[in-house]
């Protein structure tokens, strides 16, 4: 087995634009599959709509493409009823937090076990451009003319604070790290979030004085600072920093195992 | 020895589908159909299934289909609101063709309307509250026995046609007890999902064979394909070709269409020399049942004829009858929805007539008897 295995590779390559780093965490994700051999038919995915919603149709598991935002829901029933099955949910930041975010909160709460890897880009992609609860202030949109009017979500907090037993943030600038840490968030029992920061040239970049791929790259790489660096700066310093790095790894019951547990002796 | 019990509808509806061999249930707090859930709450864990409560019916939705595509009979339980609710996943559910049953228990609508106030406001809706073309098989029982057994078919198709079902009740059915021994009732065959031997290279899910529905394997069986929403290809990849978006329509829409004599089903009293029929469903064929007796007590040619497979609807058969009678009678607790079928398919020279009741309260037979008086 190797990487290549688990994509379809007669239908690369992928349909996104040039520039477009949701390529970078696919690849990364298809290396991360292989490093720990994840068993294709033992594994579902699920997504949902948008960019980082199209791309799991690319990957060769069986991959289930369900409404916009919809995805953890749809994830909760495949995982409740075959719990030996693992279940991985790839999404953009429009579906996991805006469109689904009651999914997303109600899934942390449960600790089921599920994978939940959000990209953000900040940006609605694949309509041409609109703002997202991750546009950061004062960003244009196709929606914000004027600038963002209103202030975006931190992923990692809402995570952890609606209970999710693994918290972590990566981004396509640092590639080995987002290696290291969806191999962390893969073998974690519970559910478990990474937020990937990721580049739209096209649609965030081109209205933002960023059109350029590798300026996205650089801006990304600007705005990531590590736990370790972060503790060393002011809160004016961190303003408009995203900080990578694991923020929650811990261990509590998870929704499948007290299902059996509760039910342990009744039916068949 | 028979084991005669006092069953309510919601009750018997939760039964039949464990005689169906449901094993998930994904609901969400709705009322008049809350007791569905909550018998399947209690009853799921002691056969080896599992019923969870989401955050809302859009969540219930998704999560059905989830299960379903692990091969799971899988079903939700809602009503009005809910059911709007859960209206683009039951569309998804008939795109990507994944079986499952959704009980609607029919409230007072629209909007919040009222909970515990029966109406017969979603037989369009039923049918027809999604955008785009697709099919829907939904059945509408009239007693507590025919909600059992009505329960398992719904299973039945579902699984057959690989496509949501929709059991259509209302307030009155579902909260009404009646003396019955659900086990001694024959449900007949229970049918489970057809499976392939084809190996997974050669497979292709979305290919139909002549019956005209595709043979979906489980997932984590070993066959690795994409299941979606968007228009796709035999292997489930996203395609929008004109070839292909037509190829895709035409496989949901017709695998129904040409199955419909099979899916039919209704029920006829006193229909052979009928000069006035009844159209109901529902609790309310259960008061036009009553008024095709008192009326021909009267001397009066009085037959009912009573949808029990509303969509796709019973054309045929209900035309054959309507082609015998002087004038048709629709009593419905709504605005206006089954009387529209019905004038689809009746000649010219028979008159419809709609008796409409929306105050929350079931027609009673002297209201229809009282327009049978009229229209004699």
């Amino acid at each position: 087995m190797s990487w290549k295995d688990y994509i379809k590779q007669n239908m690369f390559p992928l349909f996104t634009c040039s520039g477009c780093t949701h390529g970078t965490v696919t690849n990364a994700f298809v290396r991360v599959a292989d490093e720990l051999k994840l068993d294709k038919d033992k594994t579902v995915i699920v997504c949902a709509i948008g960019c980082a919603g199209r791309i799991p149709t690319f990957l060769d598991f069986p991959v289930l493409r369900v409404t916009h935002g919809r995805a953890l829901a749809f994830a909760t029933g495949i995982k409740l009823s075959r719990p030996d099955v693992k279940v991985i949910a790839l999404m953009g930041d429009g579906d996991a937090l805006a469109i689904g975010g009651n999914h997303f909160i109600h899934a942390a709460r449960r600790n089921i076990d599920i994978t939940a890897i959000v990209s953000r880009n900040e940006i609605y992609g694949m309509t041409g451009g609109q703002y997202a609860p991750t546009t950061p202030p004062g960003a244009r949109a196709t929606t914000a003319p004027y600038g963002m009017l209103e202030p975006a979500f931190d992923t990692c907090k809402v995570a952890e604070g609606a209970g999710a037993t693994y918290v972590a943030r990566s981004d396509a600038y640092h590639v080995q790290h987002l290696q290291r840490t969806l191999k962390a968030a893969l073998q974690h029992k519970g559910f478990a979030v990474v937020e990937v920061l990721t580049s739209c040239p096209t649609q965030f970049g081109r209205r933002n004085n960023l059109a350029d791929p590798a300026k996205m790259l650089e801006r990304i790489k600007e705005m990531t600072v590590t736990k370790a660096q972060a503790e060393k700066m002011t809160p004016e310093e961190l303003a408009g920093k995203f900080v990578i790095g694991e923020f929650v790894n811990t261990s509590r019951p998870e929704l499948t195992d007290i299902y059996a547990q509760a039910f342990a002796g009744m039916g068949v | 020895m028979s084991r005669r019990e006092l069953i309510q509808g919601n009750e018997a509806c939760a039964r039949g589908a464990l005689k169906a061999g449901v094993r998930f249930c994904a609901g969400y707090p709705i009322t008049p159909s809350t007791d569905v859930v909550e018998f399947l709450a209690q009853e799921l864990p002691k056969v080896g299934g599992r019923f969870i409560q989401m955050e809302d019916e859009i969540a219930s939705m998704g999560a059905v289909l989830g299960a379903s595509v692990m091969g799971v009979k899988a079903m939700t339980v809602t009503s009005g609101p809910g059911f709007d609710l859960m209206q683009e996943n039951i569309a998804f559910g008939a795109m990507a063709q994944l079986p499952c049953v959704v009980v609607n228990v029919q409230r007072s609508g629209p909007s919040t309307g009222g909970a515990t106030l029966p109406a017969q406001g979603d037989l369009i809706q039923a049918k027809y509250g999604t955008s785009g073309d697709s099919p829907r098989i939904v059945l509408y029982p009239n007693s507590v026995e025919e909600i059992y057994r009505l329960t398992v078919k719904a299973f039945n198709y579902a699984e057959q046609y690989m496509t949501p079902v929709i059991l259509l009740m209302d307030e009155i059915i579902g909260h009404m007890r009646e003396d019955v021994d659900l086990e001694a009732i024959d449900v007949g065959e229970i049918v489970e999902r057809r499976r392939t031997n084809i190996p997974p290279s050669e497979y292709r899910p979305y290919e139909a064979d002549e019956t005209g529905i595709p043979i979906l394997m489980p997932f984590g069986s070993g066959y690795r394909y994409v299941v979606q929403g968007m228009h796709h290809d035999v292997y489930g990849m996203p395609n929008l070709s004109a070839a292909n978006v037509e190829a895709t329509i035409y496989q949901i829409n017709s695998k129904i269409d040409r199955h419909k004599e099979e899916i039919w089903l209704w029920e006829e009293k006193e229909t052979e020399d009928a000069d006035i029929l009844l159209v109901a469903v529902g609790c309310v064929s259960r008061s036009a049942l009553e008024v095709v007796e008192q009326a021909r007590k009267r001397g009066l040619k009085v037959g009912l004829f009573r949808p029990i497979t509303i969509w796709p609807f019973p054309e045929e058969p209900l035309s054959q009858v309507l082609a015998r009678v002087k004038a048709v009678i629709v009593p419905e607790m709504n605005w206006g929805q089954l009387i529209h079928k019905v004038k689809e398919v009746k000649p010219d020279r028979v008159a419809a007539v709609p008796i409409n009741k929306y105050d929350g309260t079931l027609i009673m037979p002297e209201e229809i008897l009282k327009v049978v008086e009229e229209v004699k």
